[in-house]
C-alpha cells in the first residue's frame, strides 16, 4: 500500500459517506421529522458535513490520488520528499476526521466551504504546503523536459488553494483552549472575501484540479492525443486568469457595492469562453476514437463528464446576469446548478479516474466488469437527471413564487407556501440523490472485485516490461 | 519564432510557471477586494448601529453553532418584493460588526435580517422547540434542546476582547461588565437593565425565557433574533445620501 492507493481507497470511502449524508439532508428538507430534534442530527449541523465530505474529503483525496500518479508518470519521476507524500495522504485525511466531527458538535466558522476552525485550519495549512511541495520538487526532478498541461492545472490548483485558505481564515481564537475563534473580517468585506474564496473553491478545487485528471486520463484512455496544444495554452491562462474575479456574482443586489457586483458579473460571463475551450479540447481529443464510446463505458463516463462540464460553465455564466441572478439567487436552481456540475462532472469524472487508476495501481489487467461500470453509468445518469431536472422547476416556481403579485399588486404567496410548493420536488430530488449513491455502491463492489483478482504478474509472469500506464 | 514557441519558457521552467500562475490568479481577488478596505462608499454613513450587547452575542453565537445561515438569509435584497416582504433593503452598515458575516445564500427558510420585533418572544420559544407547532407545514428541524440547556457564557467577555482587537468598539467598561449586562438583559426589571441600555441604545431587557433565574440559549438566541434589523431608523435614513 502506497499513498496513492491509500487516497484512492479514502476517496471511494468518503464518497459513499458524503453521498449518504448528502441523501439524509435531501430527506430532510422532505420529511423533517428526519432532524430527530437532535443538535447532532439537524440539518444546519449535517449540510456542511456533506458538503465538505463530497468536495474535500471525496474530491480532495481524488485530486491527490491522481496528482501524485500524474505528476510521476508525467515527469518520468519518483514523488520526492521519502515519507512526505504519506503525510500529505494521512495528515489531510485526519484533518477531514477533526473538521467533519467538529461540525456535528457545533464547532463552525460559518463560512461556507471554509467551515472548519482554526485549529483545523492550521493543520490543513501545513499539510498543503507539505503537498505543494511534494508536487513542485517531483516537477523539478523531472526527466522530461516539458511540465505536461495536466501539471499546470494541478500545479494552479494547489497554489491557488493555499492563497484561498490564507485570506478567507485569518481568526482569533478566543484562548488557546476554545475551539470558537472569531474571523478578523466583518460585515461586507468579509462577505466579498468569503465569496473570492468561495466561487474559487469551484473554480480551482472542483474545476482546474479536475481539468488535469481530463487532461491525462481522457488521452490515456482514448489512447489519443490532446487536441490542440495552443488550445491547452489559452484555456490554461484564461481560466485561472478569469475565475478569480467571478465571486461577486453570489452578492447580487446585495449590500456589496455596485461597482464590485458588475465586475464579478462581466468576469462571469467573459468566463463561459475559457470553459469552453477546454470542454473542446477535451471532447476533440475523442476525434478518431468517438467508437470506444461504445465499447468502454469507463471512456464514457469522462466524455459525459465532460459535456456536463460544458453543460454547467454554459448555466453559470447565464445565472451571473444579475437579471437572472434576481430570480435564481437563494433558490434551489442554485442547488441544482451546482449539482450538474458536481455529480455530473466532479463525480463523473473522478470515477472514470479511479475506474482507470485501480487496475493500473494493484497491477490488474483489468477491471472485474465493464458491465458493472455500465449499470453504474446509466443508473447515476438517471439520477443526475432526476435531481436537476426537480431542482430546475422547484427553484423557478420558487423564484417566480416570491415575486408574483396579484391584480391588486400584492404579494401573492407567502413565504410558507412557496415551501410547501416545494414538498414534490424535494422528493424526487431524493430519489435522484439515492439513485446516484447506488451507482457509488456498485462502483464500491466493483473495486473490491477487481482488488482481489488475480495479479497480471502471475498470469502473464513471463512476459516482462509490462508497464501498463506509461 | 513565433509567440507560441515563447510558451515554453513556462512549460521547462517550473519556478517561471508557478510565478506566472502566482501573478495571473492575484489580479482578479486584489482588485475586488482591496478598495473594500479604503473607498468610503463601502458602508453607508448612517445612525444607531451598535456592537452586539453580550447576550446578543452569545445568542449569534448559538445561530453560527446550529449552522442557522444554511437556510435563512440576512441580506435583503434591494428588489421590490423582498422590500415588501421583508423590509427596507439591508445596509453594509448593519452588518459591519459580524464577525463573521452571516448574510447566508439559501432561502429554505425566510429571510431573517428583520425579524426582530416581528414575533412575540413567545411565539419563538414555541417556534423554535417545534416549528411545526405554530407553523404547519414548516419544514425547521425542531430545537427542544435550546430551552433545557442553561447558557454557558461566563467567558463571554473573552469574547468581546478579541472582537475589540479586530476592531468592534467594545470600550473596556462594557467588557468589564460583561457579565452584569449579560444578566441585567435576561432578566425582568434588573436595576441594571437602565446601565445596560445606555451602553447598549434599543436593547431589549426582559425575561425572554419562562423558567425563573436560569438564563438558557434558548433565551440567548431570542434576545438575537429580537434585535436583527433594528437598529436603524429608516423613518430618517437618507438613502439618496448612500447611493453608490
Amino acid at each position: 500500500m502506497g499513498p496513492v492507493k491509500f487516497a484512492t481507497i479514502a476517496a471511494v470511502f468518503w464518497g459513499i459517506a458524503g453521498f449518504t449524508v448528502g441523501l439524509i439532508i435531501a430527506s430532510q428538507l422532505a420529511f423533517p421529522a428526519l432532524n430527530f430534534d437532535l443538535p447532532w442530527t439537524a440539518f444546519g449541523r449535517m449540510r456542511p458535513l456533506h458538503t465538505s465530505a463530497v468536495i474535500f474529503a471525496f474530491g480532495g483525496n481524488v485530486l491527490i490520488a491522481t496528482s501524485f500518479y500524474v505528476v510521476q508518470r508525467t515527469c518520468r519521476a519518483r514523488l520526492a520528499g521519502d515519507l512526505s507524500p504519506w503525510f500529505v495522504v494521512l495528515g489531510y485525511n485526519f484533518f477531514i476526521v477533526i473538521a467533519g466531527t467538529g461540525y456535528l458538535l457545533g464547532i463552525t466558522q460559518s463560512k461556507e466551504y471554509a467551515e472548519p476552525e482554526w485549529y483545523a485550519d492550521i493543520l490543513l495549512t501545513v499539510v498543503w504546503v507539505v503537498y505543494f511541495l511534494v508536487f513542485l520538487c517531483t516537477i523539478i526532478k523531472r526527466e522530461e523536459p516539458h511540465i505536461y498541461v495536466a501539471n499546470w492545472f494541478y500545479l494552479a490548483f494547489i497554489l491557488t488553494i493555499a492563497v484561498l485558505h490564507l485570506g478567507n481564515n485569518p481568526s482569533i481564537p478566543v484562548s488557546i483552549y476554545s475551539s470558537k475563534s472569531y474571523i478578523v473580517w466583518s460585515g461586507v468585506q468579509d462577505a466579498m472575501v468569503q465569496w473570492w474564496y468561495g466561487h474559487n473553491a469551484v473554480g480551482f478545487f472542483l474545476t482546474a484540479g479536475f481539468l488535469g485528471i481530463m487532461y491525462y486520463f481522457i488521452p490515456k484512455r482514448a489512447e489519443r492525443p490532446v487536441y490542440s496544444y495552443r488550445l491547452s495554452i489559452i484555456h490554461f491562462w484564461s481560466l485561472i486568469f478569469m475565475y478569480i474575479w467571478a465571486g461577486p456574482h453570489h452578492l447580487h443586489y446585495t449590500a456589496l457595492p455596485d461597482w464590485a457586483q458588475t465586475l464579478g458579473m462581466t468576469f462571469s460571463i467573459m468566463l463561459w469562453m475559457p470553459s469552453w475551450g477546454g470542454m473542446i479540447n477535451g471532447l476533440m481529443t475523442l476525434s478518431g476514437a468517438w467508437d470506444k464510446l461504445r465499447t468502454d463505458p469507463v471512456l464514457r463516463m469522462l466524455v459525459v463528464s465532460v459535456a456536463f462540464y460544458g453543460m454547467s460553465t454554459f448555466e453559470g455564466p447565464l445565472m451571473s446576469i444579475k437579471a437572472v441572478n434576481s430570480l435564481s439567487h437563494y433558490t434551489d436552481w442554485t442547488i441544482g446548478h451546482v449539482h450538474s456540475g458536481a455529480l455530473g462532472w466532479v463525480g463523473y469524472v473522478s470515477f472514470g479516474a479511479i475506474y482507470c487508476l485501480v487496475p493500473w495501481l494493484w497491477n490488474k489487467p483489468k477491471l472485474y466488469s465493464l458491465r458493472l461500470v455500465n449499470w453504474h453509468f446509466w443508473i447515476s445518469t438517471l439520477g443526475i437527471v432526476c435531481y436537476i431536472s426537480a431542482m430546475w422547476v422547484a427553484g423557478i416556481m420558487q423564484g417566480l413564487m416570491w415575486r408574483a403579485y396579484t391584480s391588486l399588486g400584492f404579494l401573492e404567496y407567502s413565504f410558507l407556501e412557496t415551501v410547501e410548493a416545494m414538498h414534490p420536488f424535494y422528493i424526487i430530488r431524493a430519489f435522484g440523490g439515492g439513485l446516484f449513491l447506488a451507482g457509488a455502491l456498485i462502483m464500491v463492489w466493483n473495486i473490491y472485485k477487481t482488488i482481489v483478482s488475480p495479479s497480471e504478474e502471475t498470469e502473464v509472469s513471463a512476459t516482462p516490461a509490462l508497464v501498463p500506464a506509461e | 519564432m513565433s509567440l507560441w514557441n515563447k510558451h515554453a519558457i513556462f512549460e521547462k521552467n517550473s519556478i517561471v510557471l508557478l510565478i506566472g500562475v502566482l501573478i495571473v490568479i492575484s489580479i482578479g481577488g486584489l482588485v475586488e477586494i482591496l478598495p473594500l478596505f479604503y473607498l468610503k462608499s463601502t458602508i453607508e454613513k448612517v445612525e444607531g448601529i451598535r456592537p452586539y450587547t453580550p447576550l446578543e452575542l452569545a445568542g449569534r453565537n448559538i445561530y453560527v453553532r446550529e449552522g442557522c445561515y444554511n437556510c435563512h438569509s440576512q441580506m435583503i435584497r434591494a428588489l421590490r418584493d423582498e422590500v415588501e416582504r421583508y423590509g427596507h433593503y439591508s445596509l453594509a452598515a448593519e452588518s459591519m460588526y459580524d464577525h463573521p458575516f452571516q448574510w447566508g445564500s439559501k432561502r429554505n427558510g425566510p429571510d431573517i435580517a428583520r425579524v426582530g420585533g416581528k414575533y412575540s418572544d413567545d411565539w419563538q420559544r414555541r417556534h423554535l422547540a417545534n416549528p411545526r407547532a405554530v407553523v404547519s407545514g414548516s419544514i425547521m428541524p425542531g430545537y427542544p434542546f435550546l430551552a433545557k440547556t442553561p447558557l454557558d457564557a461566563d467567558k463571554i467577555d473573552q469574547d468581546m476582547k478579541v472582537l475589540a482587537i479586530e476592531g468592534v468598539p467594545y470600550t473596556d467598561e462594557m467588557i468589564a461588565k460583561a457579565a452584569i449586562d449579560l444578566k441585567a438583559q435576561a432578566t425582568d426589571d434588573d436595576a441594571n437593565a437602565a446601565d445596560l441600555i445606555k451602553r447598549y441604545p434599543k436593547a431589549n431587557a426582559r425575561a425572554f425565557g419562562e423558567q425563573k433565574g436560569v438564563i438558557t440559549e434558548a433565551d440567548a438566541l431570542i434576545a438575537y433574533l429580537q434585535s436583527l434589523g433594528t437598529a436603524v431608523d429608516f423613518k430618517i435614513y437618507d438613502d439618496k445620501a448612500n447611493m453608490r
